[in-house]
């Protein structure tokens, strides 16, 4: 761990750090970039992934399944986007005020869930976490190889569902009609697009990615649900998508980049730099915050956003 | 498929009963869906409602206990409650809370040789200032910048915890104990307990007094008809003269201080001391007793006793029942939700349809 600043293992051990730290970020910030394309801030994000952690590593713990883990996750997340879409499409709730209950709602009950069904033991219990997936000769290449092809798998996964969003986002139908509907949905509903549908396969989409992604925290970053394990990473992939201009690619450069961040703090904390390591910690959110000021007057929203859409 | 869809339609202003009932069927709904997750546990749902009234309300010191978690609620719900009259979505009253906190620990410390009133009143002070620059930022940042609040107040939250744990891992480690906790305040910095034999301290003064303030502020002052102008419509605030963009950089500062001030008592009196984990979520709570309240001086007061008595009664039921106490969070998170769900019903009168 202790090595030098300048050697190519640190610069080789910090490139895959950024990659595994932009995991639960190009995941999170995928699914809420469907969100608000439709038109729909999900607050809720935070909550949705927070219980998504739980949710995989209660399964993994009892089931000894892994992947198990990463479906029941996934499909909790889309659960709470059900509700989501519920409360603002259906009943036409202020997407704030229902976003945060939604988040407060699903950390309170993941930590409930995790008390009564583990209760608090003095060493929390821990599962057999992924282990990373060596893709076969692509990870003998020197540099590269371990830097993009020895992660785990959630995080290919992560990287391929970034094309695969621009996709659905730029050359399908329902594509067409989620921009309609975010830019103006009385003209989307006029030209026969059903703006409920759309606005509520966006969320089930957006809760399903951030069900995913918190999986990722429990099943591969750690071995173990912990208090606070999210640790705000839902809002920075709220901001994350401003910053990525609701655009599926520029959101993997930006997730990369406050992975860097995160994996920064990992490997100074090993250097002889003497600073308290919270202060790498909160290096993201400093960050987040310094981006948005810059990029605050250039941000281009999608028209409907925060708007709920009452059909005449 | 066809797809459940509301029509609304506007409706006059409800009967003042009706107003005040509104909160009141929220409760009532957000226990019984609550009771779901305690039947889930194979426990009764009744009992476990009897254990946190008993465990909060049942006897005199229960009581006083819970007074002593009613004073930071109060505080955080006035807090939110006046930003978000203003449309300024403060979430942030938890990292305001550890910047008042951090601030009166600091001059608390100084042991300055001053006497006990004057010392109080400058902790207060300075604790005060602590939580409106950590919330004017975001206010001044919203209003000048249109840089989106929701997302600035709560990161500034993750940065102002971390800054406290940093400080307390860090220069601030009690050198005698080495726990992560500072060194006592002095004795003149403390507040004095108001009830005999209790922990109830001059902060519940303070934090009944923001309510007063709230009521004034709202009510009876030019600033109080401009937030409210803005946050209604803000073009039609322009329009009438109003600068909303000071509206909303004053508001955001004054909130912020008065969720200052809930950290403030915390150290001041009940602690004396910065610790870790100093609030439960206080901060998060105060956006639920805002709107449980109905963003209304009154109605925030007893929505933070509520509050107050679900807390501190979950402990002791927890204890008792063996039921995970994040009960309390989940309560909120239900009431908050329903709460909302509510406020429709107040406005729109609700015809239910089905579109293709």
């Amino acid at each position: 761990m202790n090595t030098g600043f300048w050697t190519l293992t640190f610069w080789v051990g910090f490139l895959a750090a950024t990659v595994r730290m932009a995991t639960p970020l190009i995941i999170a910030t995928l699914g809420e970039t469907f969100a608000e394309r439709s038109g729909v801030l999900n607050l809720g994000i935070e909550g949705m992934m927070i219980f998504g952690a739980l949710a995989g590593f209660l399964t993994t713990y009892f089931t000894k399944s892994l992947w198990l883990g990463v479906l029941v996750a996934t499909l909790s997340g889309i659960a709470f986007g059900w509700l989501m879409a519920f409360l603002t499409v259906t009943l036409t709730l202020s997407q704030h005020v229902s976003g945060l209950g939604i988040t407060i709602f699903a950390s309170g009950l993941a930590y409930y869930t995790y008390r009564a069904a583990i209760g608090s033991p003095t060493v929390p219990p821990t599962i057999k976490a992924f282990s990373t997936l060596k893709i076969p000769l692509l990870w003998k290449i020197p540099i590269i190889g371990p830097i993009l092809f020895d992660q785990y798998a959630i995080t290919y996964i992560g990287i391929l569902l970034v094309p695969l969003a621009g996709y659905l986002i730029y050359k399908t139908t329902f594509g067409l009609s989620l921009r309609a509907v975010g830019e103006n949905p009385e003209a989307a509903d006029a030209m026969g697009i059903n703006v409920y549908k759309i606005r509520y396969t966006a969320l089930l989409i957006a809760g399903g990615l951030a069900g995913l992604s918190g999986a990722f925290f429990t099943l591969a970053e750690f071995n173990m649900f912990l208090y606070d394990i999210v640790a705000g990473r839902g809002w920075v992939a709220i901001a994350l998508v401003i910053f990525a201009n609701w655009i599926p690619s520029k959101v993997l450069w930006g997730a990369l980049f406050f992975g860097s961040i995160d994996a920064i703090g990992l490997r100074l904390q090993g250097t002889a730099i003497k600073v308290p390591f919270q202060v790498y910690l909160m290096l993201p959110y400093i960050f987040t915050i310094i981006v948005l000021i810059l990029i605050a007057r250039n941000a281009s929203y999608p028209s409907a956003l925060l708007k709920p859409y009452r059909r005449e | 498929m066809s797809w459940p869809t509301i029509k609304l339609e506007k409706r006059l202003p409800p009967p003042v009963w009706f107003q005040v009932l509104t909160p009141v069927i929220a409760v009532f709904i957000s226990l019984l869906i609550s009771a779901i997750f305690i039947l889930i546990l194979g426990k009764n749902p009744i009992t476990a409602f009897y254990y946190i009234l008993k465990g909060s309300i049942g006897t005199w010191f229960a009581f006083k206990e819970m007074l002593v978690k009613a004073a930071p609620l109060i505080l955080t719900g006035v807090a939110v409650a006046i930003a978000f009259i203003a449309k300024y979505w403060n979430i942030g009253a938890e990292g305001q809370l550890y910047a008042g906190a951090l601030a009166a620990a600091w001059i608390g410390m100084l042991n300055l040789p001053l006497p006990k009133p004057v010392y109080i009143l400058l902790v207060i002070t300075v604790g005060f200032i602590a939580g409106a620059i950590w919330s004017g930022i975001p206010g001044y940042l919203k209003a000048k910048l249109k840089v989106d609040d929701v997302v600035t107040t709560l990161l500034m939250n993750y940065i102002m915890i971390y800054t406290v744990s940093a400080l307390l891992n860090g220069p601030w480690r009690n050198p005698v104990t080495m726990y992560p906790s500072s060194t006592p305040i002095a004795q003149n910095a403390r507040f004095p307990i108001i009830i005999p034999r209790s922990r109830v301290h001059f902060g519940l003064i303070i934090s009944l007094l923001a309510v007063l303030f709230m009521y004034f502020l709202v009510r009876k002052t030019k600033l109080g008809f401009e937030i409210r102008a803005t946050g209604a419509n803000p073009s039609a605030a322009k329009f009438l003269g109003i600068d909303t963009i000071k509206s909303i950089i004053v508001i955001s500062i004054i909130s912020g201080g008065i969720a200052g001030l809930a950290g403030v008592g915390e150290v001041a009196g009940v602690h004396y001391h910065l610790i870790r984990g100093l609030s439960p979520g206080y901060g998060y709570s105060g956006i639920i007793i805002a709107m449980l309240g109905r963003l209304n001086s009154i109605g925030v007061l007893l929505a933070a006793i509520y509050f107050a008595i679900i807390i501190n009664g979950a402990q002791f039921m927890s204890i008792t029942l063996n039921i995970p106490s994040y009960i309390a969070t989940v309560i909120q998170g239900i009431t908050l939700i329903v709460m909302l769900a509510m406020l429709l019903l107040f406005e729109y009168r609700i015809k239910i349809g089905r579109s293709k």
